[in-house]
């Protein structure tokens, strides 16, 4: 028997520096796997409602953020009966270590999961000499 | 990643406030996440399900039962390193009291960017009947 399935409530997102985002709405944190294989680094996001046309990917220097907006709305003509969640985005950011190699990155997104492959960039030979005194 | 067990008390409150007749089944920690609209005779109940492949979803409808189940499988994977694993995995099941009998024939479902909807119509027999009175 494998191990049930319980959701935590989604994650709001917390303001950044006490800032608010410009679109209103409910920010959710998504909930990422992040791993390392040989040499790249793979992102996980989990971002139901959200398709490829719907989402951002932004590198700047070694911040990675992740946008997407939720593009689900309700049936016409139906009035809600019942709600565990809200339409809205997805934000979230992550300082990466390793320099990445930005023209090999590759971005999908099956069934609402955002899947980022990130290459890290071939080390440059720089050998510092120490000199002696 | 182990399971955070948060207690739903936001679902609690509107389930007593906002539409009596419907109730979850008794887990308080709930997978997946659900919205649920009304029109007339129809129920549309809307799942969130990152991840999963269509295969791994059951839908099950008896009389005023719709259950929503399934297994999300972790992909195996060799020689990596991780640094968070957030996401979880597992088996599921949630169950939700419909305001009327289904007509499990009629049941339609689609999945589309980790969204499942399904549509659910009352049962023709279920529906409520005009009764003629006669007068003499």
């Amino acid at each position: 028997m494998a191990e049930k399935v319980t959701e935590r409530e989604k994650q709001d997102i917390k303001p950044i520096n006490d800032a608010e985002l410009t679109r209103s709405g409910r920010t959710y944190q998504p909930d990422v796997d992040i791993y390392e294989q040989n040499e790249d680094i793979f992102i996980l996001a989990e971002m139901p409602g959200v398709s490829e046309k719907s989402v951002d990917i932004n590198l700047e220097r070694n911040v990675l953020t992740i946008n997407g907006t939720m593009k689900e709305e309700s049936p016409e003509g139906y009035e809600l009966a019942y709600s565990n969640f809200e339409p809205g985005n997805y934000l979230r950011s992550f300082r990466l270590s390793d320099e990445i190699d930005r023209d090999r990155i590759e971005a999908t997104v099956n069934n609402g999961v955002l899947k980022l492959k990130l290459p890290k960039s071939q080390p440059e030979q720089r050998k510092i000499v120490v000199k002696s005194a | 990643m182990l399971l955070d067990k948060r207690k739903h008390h936001e679902i609690d409150k509107l389930m007593e406030s906002f539409f009596r007749g419907w109730s979850l089944d008794e887990n308080q920690y709930v997978y997946p996440g659900l919205n649920a609209w009304k029109k007339d005779d129809t129920i549309i109940v809307k799942a969130e399900l990152p991840g999963i492949e269509t295969d791994d979803i059951d839908i099950s409808v008896t009389g005023n039962h719709l259950v929503i189940s399934g297994n999300k499988k972790s992909e195996k994977l060799k020689d990596i390193e991780y640094h968070r694993q957030e996401r979880r995995y597992g088996e599921f099941s949630r169950t939700l009291f419909l305001p009327f009998n289904a007509d499990p024939s009629n049941v339609e479902a689609t999945f589309r960017n980790g969204i499942l909807s399904v549509t659910v119509p009352r049962a023709e027999e279920d529906k409520p009947r005009k009764i003629a009175i006669k007068t003499n």
